[in-house]
């Protein structure tokens, strides 16, 4: 068996055992203003933030950002409004493929990156980050980290079927390196930051 | 369709060769060196903007390290944290098992289409041409993987699958194959053409195959990076989910993902993290998710003490961008799955005759070692190859005869002495006979204006006047 084989292989030309580093603790340039460095980083790599304080902003700049936006989905419960479908679930993720606008509320943001880490109990199903038109990230503040250390520290040993860092729109630079936005995933993302989450009395 | 691989069997020709077809063009190889400098230049700015840069790349070299010195443990954790996650787990022991295993979870399970993200490991195997034989479509959907395979070509680099290509050159094979109006080159339009074109393919692939960037033994997770999105479009809408993954791509613990995604893509591109760094731990319900792990000679470099720090690698590419050589050489100069400094010592342990001369694609400069994230000795490897080959009997002719020839001149002061005189005569007096077509450093060089005289003559005088 191949298998057996391999190992076997393994174990008679594997070196020596050496340790792993004792520590992942790295000396890094400081916690500066978080919200500032998240905003910065994000917006480099081409996405829209705005910092927001209640639900309503966020509501009407949806509505506004994406007027002609005919299928605008989210599973963030109190965004939910005329404009803004809830999300219902479908076993059939091929029934998302017209789906313009997808609202989510990703777990942690990481500052150094802009990547925001959302599981996939948070996309209702795996594919919909990927398969709509423009992607809404809203985050709250205080699940903030400086950097990826910090972020599987918050992370730990969480148990997932799916999850991903998600930072920016989908992009290609394969044709003689120019940028361009919208390979496969979404062509835009846009983040509100805003001071409150899902379970915090602003959102009711 | 051709496999875009189909051509490369039939290569006899070696780098020197290949390199010389390429720099037929100049101003292209001006245009490829300069291209990949620049991606070089953008990962110094994003690596000089880490204060613990270096920290890190010691970091990951020492997890590496350890990996190497653990890794049938890592691989049986991983297999069984897999398992108990509900993943499918295979072994492959070379590239012909591993592409009868993908075959038969496609009969099996009826299909005959595939969508394929990015793997370098499916190139290495020849997958495409195999799958192809026996009837079955695979597209490449990575936007640079699928302008080469419409190309009908193998991909030129591991991050950058086209960058020897004009964007003229892939509006014409668009206009063939998607049809865009002739002389499209817009970038943007481009884009947006082979968008339209894939995500019909996704949308109608039951199976997609990715790659696998990290696999994780403590939690049975594997992590695959993309900036385009196409391994998530092709994941989670097939219904069954094939990773491949050499079995090298495993890290211990999960919080190691933290060091390795900070260092593959500022290494990469420069950019700070990929768009997509997805977690895939579980099959999503009425899903298959199967994975491969290859050894195809990976085990037997293992055991090469010299040569088995090449399997710390994480495909950033890092090397060939800095490469002098790679850079006006191009991918396809190689003609191996993975170019560059790299690809240079990976391949001898697959084949050592057949990519003897890879070793010798280097002026062993060094730069490739200093760039690597993860602390490979390149350059010493390469370095260590020629010697291996030359001893095993594989170098060629006329580079032993120069060897030979070199032993002889530097083994005596007086030989020495009088090959330079001649070389410096030779340049000055009768320049055609270096000058020409039979001198392999003339090949798109000039040579130098010969020195008046040797630096042992100036020595001489020199002193002579100062005493």
């Amino acid at each position: 068996m191949s298998r057996d084989a391999i190992l076997a292989a393994l174990k008679r030309n594997q070196p020596e055992i050496s340790p792993l580093p004792a520590d992942l603790s790295f000396e890094t340039a400081g916690d500066a203003d978080l919200v500032s460095k998240f905003k910065a980083m994000a917006e480099g790599i081409g996405s829209t933030v705005f910092l927001v304080s209640t639900a309503e902003e966020i509501k009407i700049k949806i509505a506004a950002e994406f007027a002609a936006a005919t299928r605008v989905v989210t599973n963030v419960a109190s965004l939910v409004s005329p404009e803004i479908a809830a999300f219902v679930w479908n076993a059939d993720p091929h029934t998302y493929e017209n789906v313009d606008v997808a609202v989510f509320q990703p777990r942690l943001g990481v500052a150094e990156n802009s990547a925001l880490w959302i599981t996939e109990d948070r996309m209702g199903v795996r594919a919909l980050p990927f398969i709509t038109q423009h992607i809404v990230m809203v985050v709250d503040i205080a699940s903030l980290v400086p950097d990826m250390h910090t972020a599987y520290q918050v992370i730990g040993e969480a148990d997932y079927g799916f999850a991903t860092f998600i930072a920016g729109p989908s992009k290609t630079a394969d044709i003689e390196q120019s940028l361009v936005l919208g390979a496969h995933g979404p062509r835009s993302m846009t983040i509100f930051l805003c001071a409150f989450n899902e379970e915090s009395p602003a959102f009711h | 369709m051709l496999n875009k691989t189909a051509g490369m069997k039939e290569v006899t020709d070696k780098h020197p060769e290949l390199s010389e077809m390429f720099n037929r063009d100049e101003a292209r190889v001006d245009w490829h060196d300069e291209t990949l400098w620049w991606v070089r230049q953008k990962r110094d700015k994003s690596a000089h903007s880490i204060p613990e840069w270096e920290q890190l790349r010691e970091t990951a070299s020492q997890i590496k390290n350890n990996v190497l010195s653990n890794l049938a443990d890592y691989l049986s954790d991983f297999e069984k944290q897999a398992l108990k996650n509900g993943i499918k787990v295979h072994w492959a022991s070379d590239a012909q098992e591993h592409n009868h295993i993908v075959h038969a979870i496609l009969q099996q399970n009826g299909i005959t289409q595939m969508v394929k993200s990015k793997s370098m490991l499916t190139e290495e195997c020849h997958l495409n041409e195999y799958l192809e034989k026996q009837g079955l479509d695979v597209i490449d959907s990575d936007l640079g993987e699928r302008i080469v395979q419409l190309a009908k070509e193998p991909p030129s680099h591991i991050v950058l699958p086209c960058i020897h290509k004009k964007k003229e050159e892939i509006g014409d094979l668009f206009h063939i194959h998607l049809g865009v109006p002739a002389g499209t080159s817009d970038p943007q339009i481009l884009t947006e053409t082979a968008r339209q074109h894939l995500r019909e393919t996704f949308l109608t692939r039951r199976a997609a195959l990715t790659g696998v960037n990290f696999a994780i033994a403590e939690t049975g997770e594997f992590v695959v990076c993309t900036n385009e999105g196409n391994a998530d479009m092709g994941a989670h809408l097939a219904d069954v989910h094939i990773a491949s993954m050499g079995l090298e791509k495993i890290i211990p613990q999960r919080k190691h993902l933290g060091v390795f995604l900070r260092l593959l893509t500022r290494s990469a591109t420069g950019q700070p993290i990929t768009t997509y760094s997805s977690h895939f731990k579980k099959p999503r319900e009425g899903q298959e998710m199967h994975i491969v792990i290859v050894d195809n000679g990976r085990t037997i470099q293992m055991g090469r003490e010299d040569f088995r720090a090449s399997l710390k690698c994480i495909r950033c590419a890092a090397c060939m961008n800095t490469c002098p050589v790679y850079r006006r050489s191009g991918g396809h100069s190689y003609h191996t799955a993975i170019a560059g400094p790299i690809g240079s010592i990976l391949a001898p342990n697959l084949d050592m005759k057949k990519y003897a001369d890879l070793p010798f694609a280097s002026t062993l400069c060094g730069s490739c070692s200093n760039v690597c994230p993860v602390k490979i000795d390149i350059h010493q490897q390469l370095y260590k190859w020629r010697q291996v080959i030359v001893k095993e009997g594989y170098a060629d002719t006329s580079k032993k005869l120069g060897m030979q020839l070199m032993t002889f001149t530097l083994s005596s002061p007086a030989i020495f002495k009088t090959a330079g005189k001649a070389g410096r005569w030779v340049l000055k007096h009768i320049p055609f006979a270096v000058n020409n077509k039979f001198n392999p450093w003339f090949k798109q060089r000039d040579m130098p204006e010969p020195p008046a005289e040797s630096f042992g003559e100036w020595y001489k005088k020199n002193v002579k006047k100062n005493n």
